[in-house]
């Protein structure tokens, strides 16, 4: 029997297809859930549910939104160390994986990410594209426990921005 | 906004290594050696402000208490702080404001911590709103990964090299060789942080603090009672030392630095992001109150976390220019003998983080600085110093020490 497959944290992205935001062709169906302070235009990531961050607005509606998919990578890094607890390594022996900090262009902001497996840092160069993609943080015996990924868009070019 | 100042008469620390004992003996031994230093009686101290430690159970979630109990109860006030690093600056400020309101003359700031081996990591427990444990759950973004994300940024913009960031250990671990007070006291090269593991890509084992126990403590007392005490007693404050400034401040929206825990910045998308970034406006902030700019400073102790975030630094307090910090630490300026050396204590670098002393630790050490008493590296004539250091969740820590 196939594993159940949950979001490894509730109400931060969406796995079903959008109806309000178009993806490439192909692209996962995954997309980070924000809000936006209807007043100030502002958007949050994590969502804000209760009220606006923004000084000033705290009467402003907040609108829930799927951020964009796509941005540039802003920095990056990689695990060599197992992470401590409560961090759960989905290998055994643990492999080291990259991070990626990614800048969205509409939404003004830097959003963390594990990269998926198989890229390593040399294959990372800053200011190149990054798209969201759906992978698995971690499985136990009856679920897989999904979670938001950055891969890059194409191969790094040598030397230069990709 | 020029503040009233207040005077260090005494400052005092417990050597940080890897002791294993309990926290509490650690700001003992540091608030002895404080108010020893400040020929100053435990019965005459008015407040006490303890800086917290979140790895050592309740004691440690009301630090100011427990130091007093430990001191032996004498009926006075007491606070606990908690800033992350930032702590022990948010226990001074707090004494700074007891005696600037007139409400004590006397006040003794005391930071300890016993900290695991490993990464710090957050306590045991299911915390699913907590993006402290959940950036851990989630992404495995430890310390070291951020540092990394900030040291990338140095290479990406400005040409930053491994070997700058080397340099950056290499100058504080000679800063720190003769420190009674450094867990670390031995000559680093260029070839042993090369042979370190990497931790978090570009940084190397080497580049980043170790985790450390420790303990420090301040007294803190009015301009006129510190004149009145030096004029009938011999204490060892001399030159007198003076607070000029104690930064505490939050960032302003939109940040749009990554800091930690966080998942994202925020956006900068319909607010403008302000024109000086967090870490800009804790030095800004220091400066405003002792009514002092950059070129004033003779010696600075900033929080090298890892190397490369000592540079970002030299540029956050004004130090050179955006993207020149790597340029001023090959020309020396920074290390010992230059115009503006930093970390003489050794830093992190030589100390490992005892994250609730550290804050104070920088204020000890700029203290024997300006009175030309430091047992290590001992800047010449130094008459002004700068602390910088920052809490998670947004915690700035500056300190402005004149004489």
């Amino acid at each position: 029997m196939a594993k159940a497959k949950l979001p490894a944290v509730e109400g931060w992205f969406t796995m079903s297809p959008s109806e309000t935001t178009p993806r490439p062709q192909g692209a996962d169906p995954v997309a980070l859930i924000g809000t936006r302070c209807a007043e100030s235009g502002t958007y949050f990531f994590p969502p804000e549910r209760v009220m606006s961050r923004a000084p000033g607005f705290a009467g402003s509606e907040l609108v829930e939104v799927e951020l964009s998919t796509r941005g540039r990578l802003w920095s990056y890094t990689d695990a060599q160390y197992q992470p401590p607890e409560p961090f759960e390594a989905p290998t055994d022996p643990y492999e080291p994986f990259c991070l990626a900090a990614v800048e969205l262009e509409t939404e003004q902001l830097v959003v963390l990410g594990q990269v998926v497996a198989g890229v390593g840092i040399d294959d990372l160069v800053v200011g190149m594209e990054m798209e969201l993609v759906l992978g698995t943080l971690y499985e136990d015996e009856d679920t897989e426990y999904t979670m938001w990924k950055w891969r890059p868009v194409a191969p790094a070019t040598p030397g230069g921005e990709a | 906004m020029s503040v009233d100042q207040v005077a260090v008469l005494g400052v005092g620390m417990h050597p940080w290594g890897k002791w294993g004992r309990n926290f509490v003996e650690y700001g003992v031994a540091a608030a002895q050696d404080a108010l020893a230093d400040a020929g100053i009686d435990w019965r005459d101290v008015g407040f006490v402000a303890g800086a917290d430690t979140m790895r050592n159970g309740y004691p440690g979630y009301v630090a100011g208490a427990t130091f007093a109990q430990a001191l032996g109860w004498t009926g006075i006030p007491v606070t606990s702080a908690y800033g992350a690093c930032a702590s022990g600056a948010m226990a001074l400020d707090a004494a700074r404001q007891r005696i600037l309101s007139g409400m004590c003359d006397v006040a003794l700031v005391v930071g300890a911590d016993t900290t695991p081996k490993g990464f710090l990591k957050p306590n045991k427990g299911e915390r699913g709103d907590d993006p402290d444990w959940l950036r851990f759950r989630l992404l495995g973004m430890t310390n070291p990964a951020y540092f990394a994300m900030w040291a990338r940024r140095r290479i990406d913009l400005f040409g930053a090299t491994s070997d700058d960031f080397a340099q950056v250990k290499i100058k504080n671990a000679r800063h720190g060789l003769n420190n009674p007070y450094a867990r670390y006291r031995k000559e680093v090269t260029a070839e042993d942080i090369a042979k370190s593991p990497t931790v978090s890509s570009p940084l190397r084992l080497l580049d980043i603090c170790a985790t450390s126990d420790g303990g420090a403590a301040v007294v803190l007392t009015s301009m006129e009672y510190a004149r009145k005490h030096l004029s009938t007693s011999a204490g060892s404050a001399d030159p007198l030392v003076k607070v000029a400034a104690i930064s505490t401040v939050t960032p302003t929206f939109p940040n749009t630095i990554l800091e930690m825990p966080n998942f994202a910045t925020d956006s900068a998308a319909g607010i403008a992001k302000p024109d000086r970034g967090f870490k800009q406006a804790i030095g800004d902030s220091a400066y405003a109150q002792a009514g002092l700019g950059p070129d004033d400073v003779d010696v600075a102790e900033v929080y090298d976390l890892s190397t490369a975030l000592e540079l970002d630094w030299y540029e956050d307090l004004g130090f050179c220019g955006v993207g020149e910090a790597e340029k001023i630490l090959r020309d020396g300026v920074t290390t010992l003998g230059g115009r503006l050396p930093v970390n003489l204590s050794g830093g992190l670098a030589c100390f490992g983080e005892a994250v609730p002393a550290q804050a104070l630790a920088q204020v000890c050490e700029l203290t024997w600085q300006l009175r030309g008493t430091a047992q290590g590296a001992q800047a010449e004539n130094a008459k002004v110093g700068i602390t910088a250091n920052q809490g998670l969740f947004g915690h700035g820590s500056s300190v402005i020490l004149t004489r």
